[in-house]
């Protein structure tokens, strides 16, 4: 892939003439968001095209802003904001026992992960220790979540790419998962099942039959994924060099995730700065050097196999005991305590009313969410409600390194460029 | 010279109405092949997806296609108000158009009598059958660039310009290789070319077909046969993931029946010359019930059988990018079916002249490798990229 360099005269000219300002130019303007390029260039033979909001490839509602000469891209700008939801805000006028259910819906694809982060952060607030069968399910619903959310990627970027039939492949292995989630939390999706203080319920009886029987049906997909296409030469033509970035601008843009793993960088939290159980089990982390869609493919490919076996092992270690922390300022008393125990209601009235109070202080806690870094701030200031909350979206800052990666492509490459960077707009706007 | 022996005892009413009959017999043919081409398709996509495809309009869904094609029908056409309209409104038919005419040449079976008329079971034998398929083809690229063209808008656009391009490209190796059947076959008539492959005796006929005697004309008109019909994995003109919906995007109703309409009778179409071409036409087991039927259930049959492999490389492979495309096209096919060619055209002469095989064949291969050595030191060539790091460990390990 060739750099292109522009003379100043040219640089000028494009800019004069798509109104949109230099790549490096990252000052927000307000005319940087309204829609330019409808009419066509008075001189040279560059167009701009507007990909997005609608548009079957830009996973929702990303737009982007393309520069052509001919089909090659001269400049990429991604413009976001078209699903913002403010959820972090909403976050701030609800209750810590309400805030799960606020976080889940960040990120769809992997929603444990949101769930998990957020009561991370509050429990390090309260200084709560979860019991220890609480943290292995979590883990174990939290792996399973990654591969569901990677067999969307490799669903989808098949789908981007061209080859059909990948697309139901991957959904047909994600519904198995699905289907696990669904006897567990009672939804697909959304489950607010990790809760501060623990997880809502205990796994079902004969869990461990279902999640041994999915990782091999999950196993075979993946194998039967890398026989059609990771030798496919077309496979290869169209990703094998494609949207390639530099560990150094990875890094300098706050590229996390398989992304920067692609580029030569190991960097996992699960390794780096662990949290649950990690350190208990065992896996490895997969990194390549090539920072191309090729490799991103791959990662994700066999983090599919690592996460199964830390399922695995987590099917193995299951610890006994509570799924939760029974303090009951935080969580609920169980149901029929309410029944026989004047206190046991009154704790059960004020925990979903009120909520409880969190002294006030601040944290950050972070997990590796499928998509990267996974982080959130929280403020508390001795009422029932955080005063601040912020999350620290992968999908956000992954989204910075389109335009890097797509200088000098083509228009069919940044349909598998942003494949491969698999952003969830929902986690980019929040 | 072959002609029609209908016409050859001078025209009267009779005639004319045999010639209207049989128009209007291909006609219908097309359209419901195409309707059941498409039910088929995705049937058989579905089936190779683990889903269930149509099944609600009629018996196992078959007439979802009818049930589309009305609602389109009734649809309203809306035009862009940046389009040129007249183009914008001719554009489909000169893609449709084009695709049932080149049909009428096809030979669907031997000759039968109507009203005390000999004919062939062929809407028009013209003497240069060939060429005007591939002239037909031609004009089809027209509607699909102009169609991009007069939308006024970019997708399209892009969408019309890769269409042209690739079409263009491909028509090159598609003619070439046609070329490379035609010399062996010594004639452009599509009747003619199905005559020389002999009548059916027994499966040994098999071995006289044009696929065994000019194989890399075959592999190469194949190839080629799929790009231009635009179809999996050479369909970037209307590349839904890239394009949106290409040069069709700003296509409603009736428009976008036709060019959809248009799509598939080019694959029958193609595939109709395939047979022809290399597969014997509608030579097969003769059968004494209904002689005159089996010739047409033979040829539809080996016409299907390149119809599947459409549907199967639909949903088995990824889409190649355009420049890819190109390089295929213009470094690999077409290069290789000018040397086919040449080879083809040596051997040919070689047998008019008595030259012995023991002379032609090594210079053959002598002069053929000696012109891919040049090609191959005189292309220009991409980097090949380099992979650092070693990365086999990583590898998914089959369990």
């Amino acid at each position: 892939m060739t750099e292109r360099v522009h003379t100043p005269e040219e640089q000028e000219r494009l800019v004069e003439q798509t109104d949109e300002g230099t790549q490096d130019d990252l000052l927000p303007r307000t005319e940087d968001l309204v829609v330019t390029g409808a009419q066509w260039p008075d001189e040279g033979n560059t167009m701009i095209v507007n990909m997005g909001p609608q548009h079957p490839s830009t996973h929702g509602v990303l737009r982007l802003v393309l520069e052509l000469e001919g089909e090659t891209i001269l400049r990429c700008k991604p413009v976001i904001g078209y699903l913002h939801t403010g959820m972090e805000k909403t976050g701030e006028e609800l209750t810590y026992v309400q805030g799960c259910t606020n976080v889940t819906r960040m990120d769809y694809a992997s929603p444990f992960f949101n769930e998990l982060v957020y009561s991370l952060a509050v429990e390090h607030l309260l200084g709560l220790d979860v019991p220890e069968r609480a943290t292995w399910i979590r883990m174990l619903l939290c792996e399973l979540n990654r591969v569901a959310s990677h067999l969307l990627f490799l669903a989808s970027n098949g789908m981007d790419i061209g080859a059909l039939s990948m697309m139901i492949y991957g959904w047909r292995e994600r519904e198995e998962v699905l289907r696990f989630f669904e006897k567990v939390t009672g939804l697909r999706m959304n489950h607010n099942f990790i809760r501060v203080g623990g997880t809502a319920a205990d796994l079902p009886d004969g869990w461990q039959d279902d999640v041994l029987g999915l990782c091999d049906i999950v196993l075979e997909g993946v194998y039967d994924y890398d026989a059609l296409l990771t030798e496919n030469p077309i496979w290869l033509e169209r990703t094998v060099g494609v949207g390639v970035i530099t560990a150094d601008e990875a890094t300098a843009l706050g590229v996390t995730g398989p992304i920067l793993r692609s580029t030569g960088v190991a960097w996992d939290l699960r390794k780096d700065a662990p949290y649950l159980a990690y350190p208990e089990v065992e896996f490895d982390v997969i990194y390549t050097d090539n920072g191309d869609c090729f490799d991103r493919y791959r990662i994700r490919l066999n983090e599919v196999v690592e996460s199964l076996r830390i399922v695995r092992q987590c099917v193995e270690k299951m610890p006994g005991g509570d799924y939760r922390v029974q303090d009951l300022k935080v969580t609920p008393p169980p149901r029929k305590r309410i029944d026989e125990s004047m206190e046991a209601l009154i704790h059960h009235f004020k925990i979903f009313t009120e909520g409880f109070k969190v002294a006030g202080g601040e944290t950050y806690q972070a997990v590796e969410s499928p998509r990267g870094e996974l982080g959130c701030y929280l403020v508390a200031d001795g009422t029932s409600r955080p005063c601040r909350m912020h999350v620290r979206a992968p999908s956000f800052y992954n989204l910075q390194s389109l335009p890097v990666m797509m200088q000098g492509g083509l228009v069919a490459d940044s349909v598998a460029i942003i494949s491969s960077v698999d952003p969830i707009m929902g986690d980019v706007d929040r | 010279m072959i002609s029609d022996p209908l016409l050859s005892e001078g025209v009267d009413l009779t005639v004319v109405l045999i010639i209207i009959g049989k128009a209007l017999f291909v006609f219908v043919l097309l359209l419901v092949t195409v309707l059941i081409l498409i039910w088929l398709e995705r049937k058989i996509v579905a089936d190779m997806q683990n889903r269930i495809g149509p099944n609600r309009a009629g018996p196992f869904g078959i007439l979802q296609s009818v049930a589309d094609g009305v609602k389109l029908f009734f649809k309203e056409q809306s035009i862009p108000e940046s389009a040129d309209r007249p183009v914008f409104r001719l554009a489909p038919y000169l893609s449709v158009v084009p695709a049932f005419l080149a049909f009428s040449v096809i030979p669907l079976g031997g000759e039968i009598e109507i009203a005390g008329h000999t004919t062939y079971l062929q809407l028009a034998e013209i003497p240069i059958g060939v060429l005007f398929v591939l002239a037909m083809s031609g004009i089809g690229v027209y509607g699909v660039t102009l169609a991009g063209w007069a939308s006024g808008s970019k997708y399209p656009l892009l969408g019309g310009v890769r269409a042209t391009a690739q079409m263009i490209s491909y028509e090159a190796a598609l003619g070439l290789a046609i070329v490379g059947a035609v010399l062996h076959g010594h004639t452009l008539s599509t009747r003619g070319m199905v005559l020389q492959q002999g009548p059916w005796e027994g499966w040994g006929t098999v071995a006289d077909w044009f696929f065994i005697a000019v194989p890399v004309s075959f592999v190469i008109y194949v190839i080629a046969m799929v790009a231009e019909t635009n179809r999996a994995p050479f369909d970037l003109v209307e590349a839904e993931q890239e394009l949106v919906g290409g040069f069709h995007t700003e296509y409603t109703g009736v428009r976008f029946a036709i060019f959809f309409l248009a799509e598939y009778m080019n694959m029958v179409t193609m595939s109709a010359l395939a047979v022809t071409l290399f597969l014997g036409g509608p030579a097969g087991p003769e059968i004494d019930f209904l002689p005159h039927l089996w010739p047409v259930v033979w040829f539809l049959l080996k016409v299907s059988l390149f119809i599947f492999v459409y549907f199967w490389l639909r949903s088995t492979l990824p889409r190649l990018r355009y420049d890819q495309l190109m390089d295929l096209g213009w470094r690999v096919l077409i290069p290789l079916a000018i040397l086919w060619l040449g080879a083809v055209a040596v051997f040919r002469v070689g047998s008019d002249q008595g030259w012995p095989v023991a002379v032609t064949l090594p210079a053959v291969v002598a002069g053929g490798l000696l012109i891919m050595g040049f090609l191959w030191l005189s292309m220009p060539r991409r980097e090949p990229v380099v992979r650092r790091g070693s990365t086999s460990s990583e590898e998914v390990h089959r369990g």
